[in-house]
Protein backbone atom coordinates (compact mmCIF):
# COMPACT_ATOMS: atom_id res chain seq x y z
CA UNK A 1 0.00 0.00 0.00
CA UNK A 2 2.75 2.27 -1.22
CA UNK A 3 2.91 5.99 -2.46
CA UNK A 4 3.96 5.49 -6.15
CA UNK A 5 8.09 6.72 -4.96
CA UNK A 6 7.66 3.37 -2.83
CA UNK A 7 6.12 1.70 -5.26
CA UNK A 8 9.10 2.68 -8.02
CA UNK A 9 11.78 2.77 -5.10
CA UNK A 10 10.78 -0.51 -3.58
CA UNK A 11 10.96 0.45 -0.08
CA UNK A 12 9.14 2.46 2.79
CA UNK A 13 9.73 6.02 2.97
CA UNK A 14 12.89 7.21 4.74
CA UNK A 15 15.13 4.16 3.45
CA UNK A 16 17.99 4.62 1.59
CA UNK A 17 18.72 2.28 -1.69
CA UNK A 18 20.44 2.10 -4.08
CA UNK A 19 18.85 1.96 -7.91
CA UNK A 20 19.64 1.36 -11.48
CA UNK A 21 18.28 3.99 -13.36
CA UNK A 22 16.46 3.71 -16.96
CA UNK A 23 17.69 7.08 -18.12
CA UNK A 24 19.88 9.70 -17.66
CA UNK A 25 20.16 13.10 -19.14
CA UNK A 26 22.25 16.29 -19.09
CA UNK A 27 21.93 19.84 -20.57
CA UNK A 28 24.96 21.77 -22.30
CA UNK A 29 25.12 23.70 -18.72
CA UNK A 30 25.72 20.68 -16.48
CA UNK A 31 27.30 17.97 -19.21
CA UNK A 32 30.24 19.89 -19.07
CA UNK A 33 31.05 19.66 -14.97
CA UNK A 34 29.51 16.48 -15.74
CA UNK A 35 32.08 14.98 -17.84
CA UNK A 36 34.81 16.26 -16.10
CA UNK A 37 33.82 14.78 -13.18
CA UNK A 38 33.30 11.73 -15.10
CA UNK A 39 36.92 12.12 -16.60
CA UNK A 40 38.49 12.78 -13.59
CA UNK A 41 37.11 9.95 -12.03
CA UNK A 42 38.99 7.60 -14.27
CA UNK A 43 36.71 7.18 -17.26
CA UNK A 44 36.16 3.61 -17.24
CA UNK A 45 33.19 3.24 -19.25
CA UNK A 46 30.09 4.20 -19.68
CA UNK A 47 27.13 1.85 -17.85
CA UNK A 48 25.21 2.16 -21.48
CA UNK A 49 25.37 4.66 -23.79
CA UNK A 50 21.75 3.91 -24.86
CA UNK A 51 20.28 5.30 -21.75
CA UNK A 52 22.49 8.23 -21.35
CA UNK A 53 21.09 11.99 -23.08
CA UNK A 54 23.24 14.71 -23.76
CA UNK A 55 20.86 17.71 -24.91
CA UNK A 56 21.84 21.35 -25.49
CA UNK A 57 19.53 23.70 -24.39
CA UNK A 58 20.95 26.42 -21.77
CA UNK A 59 22.70 28.71 -23.98
CA UNK A 60 21.74 27.66 -27.41
CA UNK A 61 23.57 28.82 -30.22
CA UNK A 62 26.50 29.45 -28.42
CA UNK A 63 26.75 33.23 -27.34
CA UNK A 64 30.07 33.77 -27.51
CA UNK A 65 33.35 31.88 -28.07
CA UNK A 66 33.73 30.36 -24.62
CA UNK A 67 30.69 28.56 -24.77
CA UNK A 68 31.06 27.76 -28.27
CA UNK A 69 33.96 25.56 -27.13
CA UNK A 70 32.38 23.78 -23.85
CA UNK A 71 29.44 23.00 -26.38
CA UNK A 72 32.28 21.76 -28.91
CA UNK A 73 34.45 19.42 -25.93
CA UNK A 74 30.93 18.00 -24.96
CA UNK A 75 29.33 16.96 -28.08
CA UNK A 76 32.52 15.32 -29.53
CA UNK A 77 32.37 13.25 -26.39
CA UNK A 78 28.65 12.79 -27.07
CA UNK A 79 28.93 11.77 -30.38
CA UNK A 80 32.53 10.01 -30.07
CA UNK A 81 30.58 8.14 -27.24
CA UNK A 82 27.65 7.23 -29.12
CA UNK A 83 25.21 8.75 -26.80
CA UNK A 84 22.06 10.14 -27.53
CA UNK A 85 23.26 13.62 -28.31
CA UNK A 86 20.29 16.43 -29.27
CA UNK A 87 22.36 19.38 -30.48
CA UNK A 88 21.20 23.10 -30.45
CA UNK A 89 17.37 23.64 -31.93
CA UNK A 90 16.33 20.17 -30.50
CA UNK A 91 15.06 21.22 -27.44
CA UNK A 92 14.55 21.56 -23.90
CA UNK A 93 15.95 18.53 -21.92
CA UNK A 94 12.67 18.06 -19.67
CA UNK A 95 10.63 18.09 -23.03
CA UNK A 96 12.85 16.46 -25.22
CA UNK A 97 12.48 13.27 -22.90
CA UNK A 98 8.93 13.87 -22.30
CA UNK A 99 8.72 13.45 -26.33
CA UNK A 100 8.54 9.91 -25.76
CA UNK A 101 11.73 8.69 -23.91
CA UNK A 102 10.14 8.05 -20.15
CA UNK A 103 7.91 5.60 -19.35
CA UNK A 104 5.65 5.11 -16.23
CA UNK A 105 7.51 3.49 -13.51
CA UNK A 106 10.86 4.04 -14.54
CA UNK A 107 13.37 5.88 -12.44
CA UNK A 108 14.67 8.87 -14.41
CA UNK A 109 17.74 11.32 -13.50
CA UNK A 110 18.71 14.42 -15.13
CA UNK A 111 21.29 16.99 -14.01
CA UNK A 112 18.49 19.70 -13.69
CA UNK A 113 16.91 20.34 -11.31
CA UNK A 114 13.68 20.40 -12.99
CA UNK A 115 13.52 16.95 -13.83
CA UNK A 116 10.78 16.47 -11.63
CA UNK A 117 8.71 17.46 -14.55
CA UNK A 118 8.68 13.76 -16.29
CA UNK A 119 6.71 12.77 -12.69
CA UNK A 120 3.75 13.15 -15.07
CA UNK A 121 4.05 10.10 -16.49
CA UNK A 122 4.09 8.10 -13.09
CA UNK A 123 8.03 7.95 -13.30
CA UNK A 124 10.46 8.93 -10.29
CA UNK A 125 11.83 11.49 -11.77
CA UNK A 126 14.33 13.66 -10.05
CA UNK A 127 16.97 16.07 -10.06
CA UNK A 128 20.79 15.29 -9.28
CA UNK A 129 23.83 17.31 -9.54
CA UNK A 130 26.71 16.90 -11.95
CA UNK A 131 29.17 15.09 -10.10
CA UNK A 132 26.43 12.94 -9.03
CA UNK A 133 25.40 12.40 -12.66
CA UNK A 134 29.04 11.37 -13.29
CA UNK A 135 29.11 8.44 -11.02
CA UNK A 136 25.79 7.10 -12.59
CA UNK A 137 27.26 7.30 -16.29
CA UNK A 138 29.83 5.10 -14.60
CA UNK A 139 27.75 2.61 -12.69
CA UNK A 140 24.21 3.27 -13.83
CA UNK A 141 22.87 3.34 -10.61
CA UNK A 142 22.87 6.20 -7.56
CA UNK A 143 21.04 6.20 -4.47
CA UNK A 144 18.24 7.98 -3.15
CA UNK A 145 16.37 8.23 0.15
CA UNK A 146 12.58 7.09 -0.21
CA UNK A 147 10.38 10.27 0.14
CA UNK A 148 7.69 11.07 2.32
CA UNK A 149 5.09 11.77 0.11
CA UNK A 150 2.45 14.75 0.25
CA UNK A 151 -1.15 13.94 -1.37
CA UNK A 152 -2.63 16.88 -3.48
CA UNK A 153 -5.94 16.24 -4.19
CA UNK A 154 -7.52 17.88 -7.25
CA UNK A 155 -10.94 18.20 -7.18
CA UNK A 156 -13.52 19.63 -10.41
CA UNK A 157 -11.79 21.22 -13.22
CA UNK A 158 -10.28 24.75 -14.10
CA UNK A 159 -13.13 27.54 -14.57
CA UNK A 160 -12.95 30.85 -16.46
CA UNK A 161 -9.29 31.85 -17.87
CA UNK A 162 -7.64 29.91 -15.10
CA UNK A 163 -4.92 27.06 -16.36
CA UNK A 164 -2.43 24.13 -15.27
CA UNK A 165 0.27 26.81 -14.47
CA UNK A 166 -2.20 28.31 -12.06
CA UNK A 167 -2.77 25.17 -10.42
CA UNK A 168 0.83 24.80 -10.39
CA UNK A 169 1.40 28.43 -8.78
CA UNK A 170 -1.45 27.72 -6.08
CA UNK A 171 0.39 24.33 -5.02
CA UNK A 172 3.22 26.47 -4.49
CA UNK A 173 1.83 29.06 -2.68
CA UNK A 174 0.05 26.84 -0.50
CA UNK A 175 3.10 24.72 0.39
CA UNK A 176 6.02 27.43 0.32
CA UNK A 177 9.28 27.40 -1.08
CA UNK A 178 10.69 24.42 1.24
CA UNK A 179 6.97 23.14 1.99
CA UNK A 180 8.05 19.77 0.61
CA UNK A 181 11.74 20.20 0.81
CA UNK A 182 12.99 15.99 0.95
CA UNK A 183 9.47 14.90 -0.01
CA UNK A 184 7.31 14.16 -3.10
CA UNK A 185 3.85 15.16 -4.16
CA UNK A 186 1.54 13.09 -5.44
CA UNK A 187 -1.41 14.21 -7.50
CA UNK A 188 -4.55 12.59 -6.98
CA UNK A 189 -8.34 12.90 -6.78
CA UNK A 190 -10.80 12.82 -10.06
CA UNK A 191 -9.37 16.41 -11.00
CA UNK A 192 -6.67 15.06 -12.66
CA UNK A 193 -9.02 13.44 -15.28
CA UNK A 194 -9.13 17.09 -16.44
CA UNK A 195 -5.66 17.50 -16.88
CA UNK A 196 -3.95 17.03 -20.06
CA UNK A 197 -0.52 15.51 -20.26
CA UNK A 198 1.02 18.88 -21.21
CA UNK A 199 -1.21 19.83 -18.28
CA UNK A 200 0.29 17.92 -15.61
CA UNK A 201 4.27 18.33 -17.10
CA UNK A 202 3.50 21.60 -16.40
CA UNK A 203 1.79 21.51 -12.56
CA UNK A 204 5.03 18.55 -12.13
CA UNK A 205 7.41 21.01 -13.88
CA UNK A 206 6.59 23.28 -10.16
CA UNK A 207 7.02 20.44 -8.33
CA UNK A 208 10.87 21.51 -7.11
CA UNK A 209 9.71 25.00 -6.73
CA UNK A 210 7.97 23.27 -2.76
CA UNK A 211 11.40 21.94 -2.51
CA UNK A 212 10.08 18.54 -3.56
CA UNK A 213 12.28 15.37 -4.90
CA UNK A 214 9.83 15.06 -7.57
CA UNK A 215 5.54 15.94 -8.39
CA UNK A 216 3.90 12.71 -10.06
CA UNK A 217 0.47 12.03 -11.61
CA UNK A 218 -0.65 8.28 -11.76
CA UNK A 219 -0.43 7.13 -15.66
CA UNK A 220 -4.06 6.55 -16.90
CA UNK A 221 -6.00 6.81 -19.92
CA UNK A 222 -4.43 10.14 -20.72
CA UNK A 223 -0.63 9.30 -20.07
CA UNK A 224 -1.22 5.96 -22.08
CA UNK A 225 -3.03 7.73 -25.15
CA UNK A 226 0.12 10.28 -25.29
CA UNK A 227 2.50 7.64 -25.00
CA UNK A 228 0.44 5.71 -27.53
CA UNK A 229 1.26 8.96 -29.91
CA UNK A 230 4.85 7.88 -29.73
CA UNK A 231 4.07 4.17 -30.73
CA UNK A 232 4.92 3.13 -26.93
CA UNK A 233 2.71 0.67 -24.31
CA UNK A 234 2.42 1.10 -20.99
CA UNK A 235 -0.14 -0.32 -18.45
CA UNK A 236 -2.07 2.24 -16.41
CA UNK A 237 -0.88 2.84 -12.49
CA UNK A 238 -3.64 2.73 -9.72
CA UNK A 239 -4.00 4.08 -6.65
CA UNK A 240 -3.19 1.78 -3.29
CA UNK A 241 -4.78 4.50 -1.21
CA UNK A 242 -1.36 4.73 0.69
CA UNK A 243 -1.32 6.86 3.78
CA UNK A 244 0.57 10.01 3.05
CA UNK A 245 2.38 12.28 5.54
CA UNK A 246 -0.36 15.23 4.81
CA UNK A 247 -2.74 16.26 2.47
CA UNK A 248 -4.01 18.79 0.79
CA UNK A 249 -7.36 19.60 -1.22
CA UNK A 250 -7.35 21.87 -4.08
CA UNK A 251 -10.69 22.75 -5.58
CA UNK A 252 -10.00 23.60 -9.33
CA UNK A 253 -12.69 25.64 -9.62
CA UNK A 254 -11.30 28.00 -7.13
CA UNK A 255 -8.21 28.97 -8.69
CA UNK A 256 -8.25 32.10 -10.56
CA UNK A 257 -5.45 33.47 -12.91
CA UNK A 258 -2.52 33.87 -10.70
CA UNK A 259 1.28 35.54 -10.50
CA UNK A 260 4.17 34.87 -8.48
CA UNK A 261 5.57 38.32 -7.14
CA UNK A 262 9.03 39.14 -7.14
CA UNK A 263 11.62 37.64 -5.93
CA UNK A 264 9.86 34.44 -4.27
CA UNK A 265 7.79 32.11 -6.65
CA UNK A 266 5.94 31.56 -3.54
CA UNK A 267 4.56 34.93 -3.50
CA UNK A 268 0.95 33.88 -5.17
CA UNK A 269 -1.51 36.59 -6.00
CA UNK A 270 -4.30 37.21 -7.99
CA UNK A 271 -3.59 38.24 -11.30
CA UNK A 272 -6.44 40.35 -11.03
CA UNK A 273 -4.97 42.28 -7.76
CA UNK A 274 -1.96 43.73 -10.22
CA UNK A 275 -4.04 44.84 -12.92
CA UNK A 276 -2.31 47.90 -14.50
CA UNK A 277 1.22 47.16 -13.39
CA UNK A 278 3.52 48.01 -16.44
CA UNK A 279 5.57 45.72 -18.30
CA UNK A 280 8.80 45.90 -20.45
CA UNK A 281 8.88 42.45 -21.51
CA UNK A 282 6.74 39.29 -22.15
CA UNK A 283 8.22 35.84 -21.95
CA UNK A 284 6.63 32.95 -23.42
CA UNK A 285 8.35 29.61 -23.30
CA UNK A 286 11.05 26.99 -20.92
CA UNK A 287 10.04 23.94 -20.28
CA UNK A 288 7.29 24.96 -17.91
CA UNK A 289 5.29 26.47 -20.73
CA UNK A 290 6.43 26.22 -24.17
CA UNK A 291 4.75 23.37 -25.35
CA UNK A 292 2.40 22.81 -28.75
CA UNK A 293 -0.34 23.50 -26.51
CA UNK A 294 1.17 26.86 -25.10
CA UNK A 295 2.03 28.20 -28.70
CA UNK A 296 -1.12 27.87 -29.81
CA UNK A 297 -3.30 29.12 -27.02
CA UNK A 298 -1.64 32.32 -26.70
CA UNK A 299 -1.79 32.49 -30.29
CA UNK A 300 -5.55 32.40 -30.38
CA UNK A 301 -5.55 35.59 -28.05
CA UNK A 302 -3.31 37.16 -29.99
CA UNK A 303 -4.58 36.63 -33.36
CA UNK A 304 -5.20 39.55 -35.79
CA UNK A 305 -4.04 42.19 -32.83
CA UNK A 306 -0.55 43.25 -32.44
CA UNK A 307 1.44 43.02 -28.72
CA UNK A 308 1.98 46.43 -26.92
CA UNK A 309 5.52 45.60 -25.97
CA UNK A 310 8.11 43.50 -26.64
CA UNK A 311 7.56 39.87 -26.84
CA UNK A 312 9.59 36.67 -27.06
CA UNK A 313 8.37 33.33 -27.82
CA UNK A 314 10.34 30.27 -27.43
CA UNK A 315 9.30 26.77 -28.33
CA UNK A 316 10.13 24.27 -26.02
CA UNK A 317 11.08 21.71 -28.67
CA UNK A 318 12.07 21.40 -32.56
CA UNK A 319 8.16 19.41 -32.58
CA UNK A 320 6.59 22.16 -30.90
CA UNK A 321 8.16 24.47 -33.44
CA UNK A 322 7.48 22.22 -36.33
CA UNK A 323 4.06 21.69 -35.39
CA UNK A 324 3.60 25.60 -34.99
CA UNK A 325 4.97 26.12 -38.55
CA UNK A 326 2.64 23.29 -39.65
CA UNK A 327 -0.86 24.62 -38.13
CA UNK A 328 -0.27 27.94 -38.60
CA UNK A 329 0.08 28.96 -34.71
CA UNK A 330 3.51 30.58 -35.94
CA UNK A 331 2.63 32.97 -38.63
CA UNK A 332 -0.10 34.38 -36.11
CA UNK A 333 2.74 34.65 -33.36
CA UNK A 334 4.79 36.27 -36.26
CA UNK A 335 1.85 38.65 -37.70
CA UNK A 336 0.67 39.60 -34.09
CA UNK A 337 4.97 41.43 -33.82
CA UNK A 338 6.00 38.37 -31.48
CA UNK A 339 9.65 37.47 -31.81
CA UNK A 340 10.20 34.12 -31.80
CA UNK A 341 13.68 32.44 -30.43
CA UNK A 342 15.32 28.96 -31.01
CA UNK A 343 14.09 25.57 -29.43
CA UNK A 344 15.62 25.60 -25.48
CA UNK A 345 15.97 27.37 -22.58
CA UNK A 346 16.09 31.06 -24.41
CA UNK A 347 16.45 34.47 -21.83
CA UNK A 348 15.04 31.75 -18.77
CA UNK A 349 18.62 31.44 -16.49
CA UNK A 350 19.26 34.71 -18.01
CA UNK A 351 22.41 34.06 -20.22
CA UNK A 352 21.12 35.52 -23.16
CA UNK A 353 18.90 36.53 -25.84
CA UNK A 354 16.17 38.21 -23.81
CA UNK A 355 17.93 39.49 -20.98
CA UNK A 356 16.06 42.21 -18.92
CA UNK A 357 17.90 45.18 -17.80
CA UNK A 358 18.35 47.42 -14.82
CA UNK A 359 14.82 48.36 -13.67
CA UNK A 360 13.27 45.86 -16.48
CA UNK A 361 9.98 44.27 -15.42
CA UNK A 362 9.04 40.83 -17.86
CA UNK A 363 6.22 38.80 -17.25
CA UNK A 364 7.31 35.45 -17.86
CA UNK A 365 5.84 31.30 -18.03
CA UNK A 366 8.76 30.13 -16.65
CA UNK A 367 9.24 28.70 -13.15
CA UNK A 368 11.97 30.89 -11.08
CA UNK A 369 11.85 34.78 -10.18
CA UNK A 370 14.39 34.80 -8.18
CA UNK A 371 16.58 38.11 -7.72
CA UNK A 372 18.80 39.10 -10.87
CA UNK A 373 17.95 35.28 -12.85
CA UNK A 374 17.18 36.58 -16.16
CA UNK A 375 19.53 40.15 -15.91
CA UNK A 376 20.84 42.33 -13.09
CA UNK A 377 18.27 44.75 -11.71
CA UNK A 378 15.61 42.71 -14.20
CA UNK A 379 12.23 41.52 -11.97
CA UNK A 380 10.35 38.87 -12.94
CA UNK A 381 6.65 38.11 -12.30
CA UNK A 382 5.74 34.30 -13.25
CA UNK A 383 2.61 33.74 -14.50
CA UNK A 384 -0.03 31.59 -17.12
CA UNK A 385 0.00 31.95 -20.89
CA UNK A 386 -3.22 33.30 -21.12
CA UNK A 387 -2.26 35.89 -18.32
CA UNK A 388 0.66 36.08 -20.24
CA UNK A 389 -1.24 36.96 -23.85
CA UNK A 390 -3.63 39.54 -22.48
CA UNK A 391 -0.42 41.41 -20.63
CA UNK A 392 1.62 41.45 -23.80
CA UNK A 393 -1.18 43.09 -25.74
CA UNK A 394 -1.64 45.40 -23.14
CA UNK A 395 1.76 46.23 -22.31
CA UNK A 396 0.71 45.98 -18.73
CA UNK A 397 -0.23 43.01 -16.34
CA UNK A 398 -3.80 42.21 -17.80
CA UNK A 399 -6.66 39.78 -15.98
CA UNK A 400 -7.24 36.99 -19.26
CA UNK A 401 -10.92 36.55 -20.47
CA UNK A 402 -12.36 32.97 -20.21
CA UNK A 403 -12.01 31.16 -23.58
CA UNK A 404 -15.05 31.19 -25.60
CA UNK A 405 -17.28 32.71 -22.79
CA UNK A 406 -20.85 31.08 -23.80
CA UNK B 1 35.58 14.75 11.20
CA UNK B 2 36.11 17.72 12.97
CA UNK B 3 36.46 21.64 11.94
CA UNK B 4 35.87 24.92 12.74
CA UNK B 5 35.65 28.66 11.61
CA UNK B 6 33.90 31.63 11.81
CA UNK B 7 30.48 32.59 11.21
CA UNK B 8 29.20 34.32 8.58
CA UNK B 9 25.22 34.78 8.79
CA UNK B 10 23.38 34.64 6.22
CA UNK B 11 19.43 34.51 5.86
CA UNK B 12 16.59 31.93 5.17
CA UNK B 13 16.36 30.39 1.52
CA UNK B 14 19.32 31.31 -0.10
CA UNK B 15 18.70 30.38 -3.96
CA UNK B 16 21.71 29.36 -6.00
CA UNK B 17 21.47 31.84 -8.68
CA UNK B 18 22.45 33.92 -5.64
CA UNK B 19 25.15 31.88 -4.78
CA UNK B 20 26.42 32.34 -8.12
CA UNK B 21 24.96 33.81 -10.87
CA UNK B 22 23.82 32.06 -14.36
CA UNK B 23 25.94 34.90 -16.57
CA UNK B 24 29.25 32.97 -14.42
CA UNK B 25 28.52 29.54 -15.41
CA UNK B 26 29.76 29.42 -18.57
CA UNK B 27 33.61 28.16 -17.23
CA UNK B 28 35.67 25.25 -16.15
CA UNK B 29 37.47 27.97 -14.21
CA UNK B 30 36.57 27.60 -10.34
CA UNK B 31 38.30 30.62 -9.33
CA UNK B 32 35.59 32.22 -11.55
CA UNK B 33 32.80 31.04 -9.68
CA UNK B 34 35.10 32.07 -6.24
CA UNK B 35 35.47 35.25 -7.55
CA UNK B 36 31.94 36.64 -8.16
CA UNK B 37 30.35 34.05 -5.27
CA UNK B 38 27.24 36.22 -3.76
CA UNK B 39 27.93 38.60 -6.11
CA UNK B 40 24.42 39.74 -6.47
CA UNK B 41 23.39 39.93 -2.55
CA UNK B 42 26.39 41.41 -1.52
CA UNK B 43 29.51 42.08 -3.57
CA UNK B 44 31.42 42.20 -0.44
CA UNK B 45 30.76 38.97 0.85
CA UNK B 46 32.95 36.71 -0.89
CA UNK B 47 36.22 38.13 0.56
CA UNK B 48 34.96 37.65 4.07
CA UNK B 49 35.00 33.12 3.15
CA UNK B 50 38.08 32.29 3.94
CA UNK B 51 37.83 29.96 6.73
CA UNK B 52 34.06 30.26 7.33
CA UNK B 53 31.52 28.92 8.89
CA UNK B 54 28.29 29.78 6.88
CA UNK B 55 25.13 29.81 9.23
CA UNK B 56 21.61 30.30 7.19
CA UNK B 57 17.90 29.94 7.68
CA UNK B 58 16.51 27.18 6.23
CA UNK B 59 16.41 26.08 2.87
CA UNK B 60 19.48 27.18 1.86
CA UNK B 61 20.74 26.04 -1.69
CA UNK B 62 17.39 26.29 -3.36
CA UNK B 63 16.43 26.23 -7.03
CA UNK B 64 19.04 25.65 -9.39
CA UNK B 65 20.84 22.36 -9.82
CA UNK B 66 24.28 24.00 -10.80
CA UNK B 67 26.69 22.23 -9.17
CA UNK B 68 28.82 25.65 -9.05
CA UNK B 69 27.18 26.82 -5.78
CA UNK B 70 28.70 24.55 -3.67
CA UNK B 71 31.90 24.47 -5.71
CA UNK B 72 32.18 28.52 -5.41
CA UNK B 73 31.49 28.13 -1.94
CA UNK B 74 34.62 25.80 -1.29
CA UNK B 75 37.04 27.31 -3.56
CA UNK B 76 36.27 31.10 -1.62
CA UNK B 77 37.50 28.87 1.75
CA UNK B 78 33.83 28.17 3.22
CA UNK B 79 35.00 25.65 5.86
CA UNK B 80 31.32 24.07 5.94
CA UNK B 81 27.47 24.97 6.28
CA UNK B 82 24.76 25.21 8.92
CA UNK B 83 21.37 25.71 8.29
CA UNK B 84 17.90 24.03 9.77
CA UNK B 85 17.66 22.51 6.38
CA UNK B 86 18.62 22.46 2.57
CA UNK B 87 17.65 21.90 -0.38
CA UNK B 88 18.18 18.24 -1.36
CA UNK B 89 20.09 18.29 -4.85
CA UNK B 90 22.30 21.18 -3.33
CA UNK B 91 22.65 18.64 -0.62
CA UNK B 92 24.06 15.92 -2.62
CA UNK B 93 26.50 18.53 -4.60
CA UNK B 94 27.98 19.92 -1.52
CA UNK B 95 28.80 16.08 -0.35
CA UNK B 96 29.86 15.49 -3.55
CA UNK B 97 32.09 17.89 -3.65
CA UNK B 98 32.94 17.50 -0.07
CA UNK B 99 31.80 20.78 1.52
CA UNK B 100 29.98 19.84 4.71
CA UNK B 101 26.59 20.49 5.96
CA UNK B 102 25.45 20.44 9.53
CA UNK B 103 21.47 20.27 9.26
CA UNK B 104 20.82 22.99 12.49
CA UNK B 105 18.77 25.42 13.64
CA UNK B 106 21.55 27.89 15.73
CA UNK B 107 21.22 31.22 16.55
CA UNK B 108 23.95 33.00 14.74
CA UNK B 109 26.56 35.89 15.51
CA UNK B 110 28.81 36.78 12.65
CA UNK B 111 32.59 36.33 13.61
CA UNK B 112 32.14 33.97 16.34
CA UNK B 113 34.08 30.73 16.22
CA UNK B 114 31.96 27.53 15.32
CA UNK B 115 33.18 24.03 15.86
CA UNK B 116 31.51 20.68 14.47
CA UNK B 117 32.43 17.10 14.48
CA UNK B 118 30.73 15.61 11.71
CA UNK B 119 31.22 11.76 12.49
CA UNK B 120 30.02 12.38 16.38
CA UNK B 121 27.47 14.66 15.32
CA UNK B 122 28.04 17.43 17.04
CA UNK B 123 28.55 21.71 16.95
CA UNK B 124 29.48 24.54 19.41
CA UNK B 125 28.42 27.72 18.95
CA UNK B 126 30.52 28.88 21.89
CA UNK B 127 27.70 28.02 24.05
CA UNK B 128 28.73 24.18 24.61
CA UNK B 129 28.47 21.17 22.30
CA UNK B 130 24.87 20.26 21.13
CA UNK B 131 24.12 17.15 19.23
CA UNK B 132 22.89 17.22 15.66
CA UNK B 133 21.91 14.67 13.27
CA UNK B 134 25.02 12.78 11.57
CA UNK B 135 24.53 12.47 7.73
CA UNK B 136 24.43 8.70 6.55
CA UNK B 137 27.55 6.41 6.88
CA UNK B 138 27.63 6.64 2.91
CA UNK B 139 27.93 10.76 3.19
CA UNK B 140 30.69 10.54 5.29
CA UNK B 141 32.94 8.18 3.74
CA UNK B 142 32.18 10.74 0.88
CA UNK B 143 33.36 13.59 2.44
CA UNK B 144 35.85 12.07 4.17
CA UNK B 145 37.26 10.40 1.16
CA UNK B 146 36.98 14.77 -0.39
CA UNK B 147 34.31 14.58 -2.55
CA UNK B 148 32.62 11.75 -4.98
CA UNK B 149 35.13 12.00 -7.75
CA UNK B 150 37.92 10.79 -5.09
CA UNK B 151 35.63 8.24 -3.61
CA UNK B 152 34.91 6.67 -6.83
CA UNK B 153 39.14 6.60 -7.88
CA UNK B 154 39.79 4.59 -4.58
CA UNK B 155 36.33 2.33 -5.09
CA UNK B 156 37.24 1.56 -8.36
S1 LIG C 1 13.74 26.39 -19.42
FE1 LIG C 1 14.55 27.47 -17.66
S2 LIG C 1 13.93 26.28 -15.89
FE2 LIG C 1 13.64 24.98 -17.71
S3 LIG C 1 15.55 23.78 -17.89
FE3 LIG C 1 15.79 25.64 -19.13
S4 LIG C 1 16.77 27.14 -17.77
FE4 LIG C 1 15.94 25.51 -16.48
Amino acid sequence: MGTLSERILGAPAGAYVDRAVNRAFVHDGTGVLTLESYRQMGAKGLFDPSRIHVIFDHIVPANNSTTATLHHELREFAVGSFLNFSDIGGGICHQCMSEGLVLPGEVVVGADSHSCTLGAFGAFATGVGATDMAAIWLTGETWFRVPETIGIRLSGRLSGAAEAKDIALSVVGRLGMDGATYKALEFIGDGTATLSMDDRLTICNLAVETGAKTGMFYADRITLSYLAGYGLTAEEQTSERPVYEQEIEIELDDIPPVVAIPPRVDSIRAVHDLTGLALDQVFVGTCTNGRYSDLSRFARIVRGKKVAIRTIIVPASRSVLAEAIRTGVLADLVAAGCTIGTPGCGPCLGAHMGVLGEGEVCLSTANRNFRNRMGVGGEIYIGSVATAAASALEGEITEPEAPDAG
Amino acid sequence: MQGKGRAVCLPADIDTDIIIAGRYLRTKDRSIWAEHVFEDLDPSLGKNLKGAVIVAGKNFGCGSSREQAAIALKEAGVIAVVAPSFARIFFRNAINIGLPLIEADVTCTNGRQIAFDLSAGWIDTGTGKRKVARLSLHMLAILRAGGLVAYWKVKQ
